[in-house]
This record gives structure tokens, sequence and C-alpha cells, in this order.
């Protein structure tokens, strides 16, 4: 089977590499932690692999805006390379301060098939504080090479600036019909959620999108932190799961890498 | 060319930080002064024109989707404008902005030369030039480190602050020593008579005077925040006379006890265990009391920030793991106007710490598994901050040396004129000016400049790249280089050292508190290979000397010697003092007039206590899952409403092996007797980390006390009873101390007297858990199953959360039961053998918040007849049952599979069923004739308990 390789991106103030290389590992694949200098000096470094994870943290600080730094570099300096990477069919995941960063260096939701990119933004919460909570998502895996057939997943969020917003109704409705708003916060019974269901007031309860390729992929919540049953927040109650309901999500990815 | 870029959100677009402030204008009565709109500002200059600004704005600061910006040059920005204010940080205050904001011009091809950041509010209703003065000091800024602009729209330029003349100086020490001690004054050493006179004496017998960066390095080392100078002191305690207090007590607890489990005690910056084959743990608690009095978030986000580096710079370096913090503050609800003056409203003082921590710890990628907030008025002067912090390293990197020769490299942030005599402040009394004097030793942190250090200094150490390590805390360099340098001594040229801006003295450099920097000591043939990796990843490094191997400390400034001084008489030539301590018992409290309330409103009045009362606000501010580690969480049960007695993690990724962590704290039992307040903190810390799953026979605690001022043989006093409390527990449970920390001087002096923080003592534990998949959290989890209470019930109400709520004190304080740590440890295997479905330890509020929380946190209803209730001693009535707080106890929910079992391990200690889970959303309790005394829906308790706190931090109750 060919060997998936998959470079974890780190720079200052990421800090969720760690566990992100873990779970790719876990699901099969080779990793590598390389930190964006070396990726400034030598772009073809990614090159060497099928995907790139941009993991979770505070980039530069989320200094100015969440992402913003990070994401201005991806889109200046490696801009071409990530685009390489993804016209051989490669993937790029971005978890929370990751999906931040690809919003805001425009590969999410990235180029239209034809016409104007849909222009995208997260904000912060309408809570206006930062939370930690686990939520439930309702899955669209239908375009997403990150997600196959399941209907509902639970993970857990932490971030001050999640709210999904666009410019417009129409950029909505495009983004759902193209299938690329791939989770969606859900109250416990797969109903429209409010806060706290919906933990940072996101346009429509988008939680996860997609790229028009399905080969990139954003999600404010942490699959890396649900690989075990005991990460989830009422494991203690049983019935115990097998695994996390996050694994899948990495396991997804490196089935697509090697087919 | 100066640009003045101003950023709003557009029309249509809600500001959420200005809607918060609409929100918290109620509480200076001037809701009229709204609706609030702010602009965030940015200041930028360098050689380009207009249009590269306009790009600039457009590329780096404009979110487009939802934000419009406005370009003017300064000039143009710069008007007067009415009901304005503008906030940006002081000059010299730390901007973590501005860092960011010149790498991303940089991708963009511009170079920046000025760079300020801030915000002005706008308010469009009726407000007046003075209010707008109170908003912005109370609301919008904190005086300290911010600059508050009323009337003005723009920012202002920056200077650069003064500089200081840096030409050696030498001191003469006066012969009298009323002029001697005014000399330790001015030069706010903080040192006494007798040590100054010991000063003298050594540079009399040298033939020279001092210079002035050698007083102030021996006032730095021989401060009481550095030399714990109470706890060394010899100490007669009413005719009973100590040695020295800290090695007869808390460290004669963890010699006699010599566990095996230990690595190193007290002698590193923090303390170490063993974890598993591969790694230790290590451990340590931190306070920053007064620098989060005078400005809340920055003091205890660099005080969070200073233990990491505790952690960093144990043995070789630690990975921190995993953050605790708890904060005393004063009434949430007092009015404005009965606060001493001075001083900050104790909510602003809650929010600011928790956004401090929040704000560290977070960038910090460290999760904050468990903390407590506590609540008296008491501490409204003198807030309390302790952050804490653990770390995981491997086993062969624990042992630290220094050889002559090594290369003395600083790593991280920079150096500037902030945090000068942070330790020598510490060591003094608060009052009505500290804010205005003192400012100085409070500063802003920058996490992603200390998160980079880290990342080098664990890929260095991985590496082998430095022979010791150490955290540039109070004293800064003078500190981290001279105990470093003990053994073989130092040369040190300061003005190697990058700083912030130009102009600072030598001195100022060698004592500057300037966060985020980590000292390392470097064998010549690997600095290259260590100066290269620091510059891979952006983290600033510089060569200030070499061990010397002379057993002096020399410095040098530009070439010329400013201190020579032998690092024997730094370390040890401190005199001992002789301190008077007295304790005598506190008049009774007289309870024949007390009148018991209605059981179900004093249930309602204790979960509604702050104290009490869910700290879900906080928790979920702090990410307590980065690491992907957690698995007991601070939140547990159905709808995550529970508060968990501890926390479990399992820190290395793939492994099931743990470590639980669980605190103890109840200042209110040292009203009456501080030697059974520190017993009562060391079960109740062993309690929340048994009650998850920890073994007590590998647990290690830490001690954190905040006190009075110890000149008063009272305060003393308490301080001798809690030491002697925290060795017969320590004995009696075997649980070795392995750091700890005193901070002292916790008062407040006001124009009417003084204010004493209670005798503040914290006990944090750390225990082993061999399979996380064995712990349990506190939640009810099925109906029909049995709840026991382990442990006897006493009458012991005396500093009772019951007894406070009804204006008592009351006089019998929980005393710890012989057979303590058999029933620890017998809970412990009745939990590692997989007996029991839930376990709540019993603390404030005892058996009746306990089954409370419970049951609305399993969402299952629970009956308890107190008849049934294993009791020794006087007779109680009901309601003393209900809420005595009798150490050594949990209710533990067992189903009817494993019943006989549980109770066969207890058959010698006390344990009895006293109720029972139902279906029936209630709770109820039966008295001891069988009567209900108490009936209460769970779902409002639940939500008393779930609200009541947040609705004052939500400022939805104003008090």
């Amino acid at each position: 089977m060919a060997e998936a390789r998959v470079l974890v991106l780190r720079a200052a103030g990421v800090n969720c590499n760690e566990e992100t290389a873990h779970a790719f590992e876990l699901a099969g694949a080779v990793t590598s932690q390389i930190h964006i200098n070396r990726l400034v000096q030598n772009p073809k470094i990614i090159d060497d692999f099928g995907a790139m994870a941009i993991p979770g943290g505070f980039s530069y600080g989320d200094d100015i805006a969440s992402g913003r730094v990070l994401g201005l570099e991806l889109d200046r300096v490696l801009g071409d390379a990530m685009r390489k990477l993804l016209g051989r069919g490669g993937l790029i995941l971005g978890i929370c301060n990751g999906f931040q960063v690809l919003t805001k260096s425009g590969l999410l939701p990235g180029p239209e098939k034809k016409g104007e990119p849909i222009k995208a933004t997260l904000v912060e919460n309408e809570s206006h504080r930062y939370e930690d909570r686990w939520v439930h998502m309702a899955v669209n895996g239908k375009r997403s090479l990150f997600l196959g057939e399941e209907s509902r997943i639970e993970l857990p969020v932490a971030h001050g600036e999640g709210r999904f917003v666009v410019d417009s109704e129409e950029a909505l409705e495009r983004l759902e019909g193209d299938d690329r708003v791939v989770l969606r916060y859900v109250t416990a019974d797969g109903g429209e959620a409010a806060y706290p269901a919906n933990p940072n007031g996101s346009m429509r309860g988008i939680a996860g999108i997609c790229d028009a390729s399905g080969q990139v992929f954003g999600l404010m919540p942490h699959p890396e932190r649900f690989l075990f049953p005991w990460q989830h927040p009422t494991w203690t109650r049983g019935p115990r799961r097998r695994a996390g309901d996050g694994l899948a999500i990495f396991q997804h990815a490196v089935k697509n890498m090697r087919s | 060319m100066l640009w003045h870029f101003e950023i709003r959100a557009r029309d249509g677009h809600r500001d959420p930080f200005a809607h918060e402030i609409e929100r918290e204008l109620p509480w200076l009565g001037l809701e009229k002064a709204g609706p609030v709109k702010l602009a965030r500002l940015y200041l930028l200059g360098g050689e380009f024109d207009r249009d590269a600004a306009i790009s600039l704005g457009g590329s780096l600061l404009l979110d487009p989707v939802i934000q419009d910006l406005e370009l003017k040059s300064l000039e143009e920005a710069d008007q007067e404008a009415d009901k304005v204010v503008t906030v940006c940080r002081k000059a010299g205050v730390t901007d973590p902005v501005e860092e960011s904001l010149r790498r991303g011009a940089a991708r963009l091809g511009l170079e920046l030369d000025e760079i300020r950041t801030g915000f002005h509010f706008s308010f469009e209703g009726e407000v007046d030039r003075a209010e707008l003065e109170r908003i912005g000091a109370r609301l919008l800024a904190t005086a300290v480190v911010d600059e508050i602009l009323v009337g003005r729209s723009a920012l202002p330029a920056h200077k650069t602050p003064a500089g200081s003349k840096s030409e050696r100086r030498e001191i003469e020490l006066p012969a009298d020593d009323e002029a001697l001690l005014g000399l330790s004054r001015e030069m706010g050493l903080a040192l006494n008579l007798e040590e100054m006179q010991v000063i003298r004496a050594h540079f009399h017998e040298l033939e020279r005077d001092p210079t002035d960066i050698e007083l102030e390095t021996l006032a730095q080392t021989w401060s009481e925040h550095c030399k714990h100078k109470t706890f060394s002191a010899r100490i007669d305690c009413d005719g009973k006379i100590y040695d020295n207090l800290i090695k007869q007590t808390i460290f004669k607890a963890t010699r006699d006890l010599d566990r095996d489990f230990c690595v190193s005690v007290f002698k590193d910056n923090a303390g170490i265990i063993r974890f598993d084959d591969e790694n230790n743990l290590c451990f340590k608690v931190e306070t920053h009391n007064h620098p989060s009095a005078i400005e809340p978030y920055g003091g205890a986000g660099t005080g969070l920030g200073g233990v990491i580096r505790d952690i960093l710079g144990t043995g070789l370096g630690a990975k921190p793991i995993a953050n605790v913090d708890v904060f005393c503050v004063g009434d949430l609800e007092a009015e404005t106007e009965d606060l001493p003056q001075g001083v900050i409203h104790p909510l602003r003082v809650l929010k600011g710490v928790v956004s401090g921590v929040r704000d560290y710890g977070n960038r910090m990628g460290i999760p904050t598994v468990s903390g407590a907030v506590f609540f008296d008025r008491r501490y409204t002067g003198n807030p309390l901050v302790y952050a804490g912090s653990i770390g995981i390293i491997p086993r062969d990197r624990c042992e630290k040396v220094v050889h002559a020769g090594d290369k003395i490299v600083a790593l991280g942030g920079r150096t500037g004129r902030d945090g000068i005599h942070g330790a020598t402040f510490s060591s003094m009394e608060l009052h009505e000016d500290s804010e205005s004097v003192d400012g100085g030793a409070v500063q802003i942190g920058n996490a992603i400049t200390e998160k980079r250090c880290m990342d080098v200094l664990l890929a260095a150490r991985d590496r082998g790249l430095y022979r010791s390590v150490t955290d540039c805390g109070a004293g800064g360099f003078s500190s981290a280089v001279g105990e470093m340098g003990e053994e073989v001594g130092a040369r040190v040229e300061l003005s190697s050292a990058p700083t912030k801006y130009p102009g600072l003295s030598y001195t100022e450099i060698w004592i500057s508190e300037a966060q985020e920097r980590m000292v390392v000591a470097v064998p010549p043939e690997k600095l290259d290979e260590l100066l290269e990796l620091a510059a891979s990843e952006d983290v600033e490094t510089c060569v200030l000397g070499e061990f010397s191997g002379t057993g002096k400390l020399e410095i040098f400034w530009q070439g010329e010697q400013v201190a020579d001084l032998d690092m024997e008489f730094l370390h040890d030539g401190l005199p001992k003092t002789t301190m008077k301590a007295t304790w005598s018992p506190p008049p009774r409290d007289d309870l024949r007039e007390f009148v018991p309330p209605m059981a179900g409103e004093a249930l309602r009045a204790l979960l509604a206590d702050p104290n009490i009362a869910s700290k879900e606000w906080i928790i979920r501010q702090y990410d307590h899952e980065v690491q992907s580690t957690s698995v007991i969480k601070p939140l547990v049960g159905v709808t995550a409403a529970g508060p968990s007695d501890g926390a479990v993690n399992a820190p290395v990724l793939g492994s099931t092996k743990g470590y639980a962590v669980g605190l103890g704290l109840c200042p209110h039992y040292a009203d009456i007797d501080p030697y059974h307040m520190a017993r009562a903190a060391i079960d109740e810390a062993l309690r929340n980390v048994v009650a998850v799953g920890g073994d007590p026979d590998r647990c290690a605690i830490l001690d954190n006390f905040s006190w009075g001022n110890t000149q008063k043989p009272d305060r003393l006093g308490a301080l001798v009873r809690a030491s002697e409390g925290c060795y017969d527990a320590a004995m009696a449970l075997r649980l070795p101390f392995i750091s700890g920390k005193d901070s002292l001087n916790n008062e407040y002096a006001t124009s009417r007297g003084t204010i004493v923080i209670p005798h503040t003592l914290l006990v944090s534990a750390l225990a082993i858990v061999d399979d996380v998949r064995q712990s349990v959290s506190m939640d009810l989890k099925r109906g029909g199953t049995s709840v026991y209470v382990v442990g006897l019930t006493r009458r012991e109400l005396g500093g009772s959360a019951y007894l406070r709520l009804n204006g008592h004190r009351g006089n019998d304080v929980p005393q710890l039961p012989d057979n303590a740590l058999s029933i620890h440890r017998r809970m412990h295997e009745a939990i590692r053998d997989g007996f029991v479905l839930s376990c709540h330890d019993c603390s404030e509020g005892g058996i009746g918040v306990a089954g409370a929380e419970m049951a609305f946190s399993g969402g299952l209803g629970l009956e308890i007849d107190l008849g049934r209730v294993p009791i020794s001693g006087p007779r109680m009535r009901d309601d003393e049952l209900l809420f005595s707080e009798s150490l050594c106890r949990y209710l533990v929910e067992v189903d009817s599979r494993s019943a006989a079992r549980f109770e066969a391990l207890f058959e010698d200690l006390p344990c009895a069923p006293i109720g029972h889970s139902l279906a029936e959303e209630k709770f109820r309790i039966r008295g001891r004739n069988g009567a209900v005394m108490l009936e209460e829906p769970l779902a409002d308790l639940g939500r008393i308990h779930r609200q009541s706190l947040t609705a004052i931090l939500e400022g939805e109750v104003r008090g």
C-alpha cells in the first residue's frame, strides 16, 4: 500500500501539532511536523507529501484577527506550492485555527468552478468569549474527501473566533447546494441549533466546509481530541464506543490519499 | 509617513466587544451613555505612500466581509472629539500585536518603523467628560498599563521612554543606622536594618563601597520572595523555639516519609515524581498576588507565564502538560462606594484574572484542567492568584549541572524596564497608592514569545545542547545567573543583552523581570548549534557571558566591571532573624440564638453561594482539552453540569496511564484554628484525587501559603500552627510535599485600618492513575442504585458554608480522623476494582450539597435517609447532620451486583448505604424520624447551581 505522507505545519503559536500528527499516524499515515520558516526557505518540501494539515492553536497569537498573519503567509509565500499539491490530488486539512488560516488565505471556500470566489470569514463568537464545549454535528460527506457515510458526530470546540460568515445569502445557497457545508451544528436530537448548541453564532450553524474539489476541508471542532472513547465527556456513563468520532476523519483522509 | 488605520464593523454587523461594554455600562450607572461604537486603530509608519498603505490595510488589517477601513494621515485623524475615548498600551508596555504586524507587513514587502495599536470607543448617548473618564478607567482600560485619552480620536505617536544614566556608581553606606535603613527604603531594597548592617560590615572588610548593582543584587537574592526568610527564621512561638520552621515541619514530613516515587523535592524549580518507565512528572504552584491586585489581567497572565517557565526550567526542561489556577477575591456584589480607596472592584479583578489566565494558557496550548475560586470580603484589597503547572520530563533529563567554561545564554523575550523590583515589591504590603507608585512592577505577557521559546528549548534539550537551565522569574537575570552560578561563579557583560528600547541602565537590565526569558548553560562546542536552532524558529538569543570557575559574581558594563561579589556571601551571608509568634484560639461563637432555616431554603442558598455555585462561566473560557489528554474533565455529567472533584489526564498519546490532580483550600477553618485548616486542606486535596481514581499511595502534594504580615506575632503564630498541621497530616496520610511557595504580607493598608486576608493555604495533589479507563466521575449513573457514605459524620460545622451563610462562624472545626489513610486507600481499591459507579467527596455544604450535585449532574433523583448516616460524637440535629463538613467522607454510588463486594471491602471501616437513586427527578432527604425534611425538584437545584455565579459575571445581577 502506498505510504500516506502528511505534512503537519508548525509555526509560532500553532499548538495542536503533536496530537494532529498522532491522529494521522493512528489512521495509518506517516507524518512530519515542519516549521513554516523551513517551507518559506524551500516550498518544494511540500512536493514530498500527499496531504498538509494546519493544526489548531493561535498562529502568531491570532493578532489582528485569528489566522490572519499565517493566512497571509500561506497565500503570499506558499500559495503556489499548495495549489500544486491540490493539482496532483493532494489534501489540505485545517482544524480550528487551521480553518481560520485557510479561510483568511483564500484556500477556503476556494476558487469556484465558474464565477468569483465566495467571500467568507470566521469572526468573533457572538458571546464575545472563548469557549470550550462539546457539540453535535450533522454530516454531509458527499463531496468532502475527509468524510464518509456518517450522519452525526460529536466533537469538542475550543475557540473565540468561530462564527462563520459569508457576504451574501446567495453564497450560502451555493455552498449548501454544492454539498460544501460538510458539518453543521445541531442539537443533541438533530434539530436546528441555537446557542450553546451552536457555540459561536455561525450562519446556518456551519461548523465546517470544503472547497469545490472536496480536497480542502476546514472545521472549527477538534477531531484530534476525540480519538479514544474515554475522551468523550460522558464516557463514564457508558455505553462505550469503540473509537472516538474524530478518528474517522483522519481515516477517510488516509484512505483517499492512497486511492 | 504615519498612517492611521481605523477599522469598524460594517453596518448590520454587530460588534460583540461593543455589545459587552454596553452591557457593563449599567454597573457604573451610566446605561444612558450607549450605544457604543468602536474602532480598532493601527498607527503604522514607514517609507510608503497612500496606495501602499491602502493595500497594507486591505490585506493585513481588514476583514472585508464584515468590516470597513478608513485610512487617514495622523494629522487628519488627530481631532478633538466629544464622547470619544481612545485607549492604547503605554509606551514601554509589551504589545504583542506589534511583532505580528511587522511580520505581516514584511510579507507584503513593507518595513514598519512605527507601530501602535489601540481602540477608540464612541458613545452615542448622554455622557459628559467626567463620566467618560470613569468609563475609561473602570471599563475600558487599566491605568497602570494603558494610556486613556478622553476626547481624542487618534493614537499618539510613540515616545521612547527616557533613558537612565548608566555609569558605574558606588554607594556610600552611612555609618548611622537610621540613615542606613533610610537608604534601603530610598532604593526600594526592602532590606531591614540587620541585613543592611551585615552588608555594611562585609564591604567595610573589603575596604570599599558597594556599587548600586551589588546592592540591588543582594536585595533581590535576600528578598522574602527568593529566600523565604520567615519560614527559615528562628521563631519563638509562645515559648516553643523553632530554629527553622520549614525544615522542622514541611521538609521534615517529606524526609521522614522517604517515599520512593519522589525523584527531586524542594531543590529544583518544581518537585519531580515518577510516572511511567520513560517519564517523570513535575508540579509547581506559584502566587502572583500583588501584581494581580494592581493589574488583574497582566498580573494573572504573567503569573501563569512564570510558573510555566518553572516547569520549563525543571531538570533539563519539562514539557508543560496541564495548568491549574485558583483565585481568592472579595465580594462580587460589593457596592463601589463601600470599597477601600485605590481598590479595583472584585468583579473586575475576577474577570481580569480569568481573561489573563485564559489568554496566556490557551495561547501556550496547555490545558487548564482544574481550579477553584474562593470569595471572602477580606480579599477585596489583596486578591490572591495561584497559578500552577504540571510537566512531563524524560527520566534521564532530570538532573542539571553547570561546568566552568559553559556559556551563559539567554533565550526568548527582550529585556525592558518592566517588572523592576517585582521580587522586593511582592515582599511588601499593599496600600492605597500601590497602583501609582508600584506600577513598574506589573507587566503584560506575550504568550507566543514563550511558546516559541518553549518549542526551541525542548528541541535543544532533546539534542543535548545545554547542561543546565533555569527561568528568569523574580529578580530576572540577577536571580537566574546568581542561582546557576552559585557553585562555580559567573562573569557577565550586560551590554550584550538585547533590550526592547534604548536607554536601560545596567542595573535595570540586571534586575528587570521582563517576561518570557530562560537562561541556559551551554558547552562552548554546542553554542553554534543552539544559536542556529533558535534563529530558525525566530527565537532571540544572546550570550551574556560564561560560568567562570572563580566562585565570584562579576558583572561588566561595556567592558567596565560594575560588580564583584562573592557567591558565598551572596547566597549564605543573609543573617538569620529571630521572630516572635503567638497563637490563641478565638473567642467562642455563641450559637444559642441560632435558629436553623428550612432545610430546602438552606440547600438552595448553599448552591447559589458563589463559593459552591458552578464555575462554568470561567471553566469554559479555558481550553481544558488541548493536547488531547483529557479524561475526567472539570465539568461532568449528562449536561456537563457536575463539578468534578479532580481532573484526570492521560499525558502520553496512545497510552492509558494517567494522573489525577486535586486541590484543597479551606481558609474559613483557619478563623477557628489554622492547625485544623491545614489538615483539612490536605485531606480535601487527597479526596479530590482519590474520588476520580488517583492512587493515594502514589500521591505528592504542594503547599502554597498566602498569609498576612508575619512580622506581627499573631499572624506568625497562625503560620506556625498551620505548618504543624501540615506535618501531622502529611505523616498521617503518608503524603510527601515535593514543592511549595509562600507569599507573605498580604494585607491592605487603608486610612481606616489594615485588612488582613484569611490565612490561606492551598494544597495541590498530584496522584498516579494506573489506567485512566478505571477513573470515575461524580454524576449519578442509573436509577435503582444504592448510595453509600464512607467515613463518619461528626458535629463539625465550625467555619462551614452552612453557618457562614446564616451569619455564624461556629466553633467545632472539622478534624482529621485517625483512620483517614485506611479510608482513602480502601476508597481507591473500590474504584480500581470497578465497584463504583460514581463518587463525590463531601466538602463545603456536606452531604446535602454533595448529594444534590450528584443527582442533578446525573439527571437522576436521589433519596437520602439521615437516620442511616454513621455518626460519632455529640448528638446532632438533622440540619447539622446534613451540612456538617466532617473530613474524609465520600458519597459513593454502587449497583446491586457490586454491593456485597463493596460492603465487604469496608467491613472494618465506617460506611453505610444511606440512600438510593430514583427515576423521579427529585432530591429528597428524610430526617432521623423518617419524615421528609427536604424535597426539591432536580431541575431547580441544577439551575440554581449552574446559573448563580454566571448571572453575576454576566452582569445580570447588580449588587
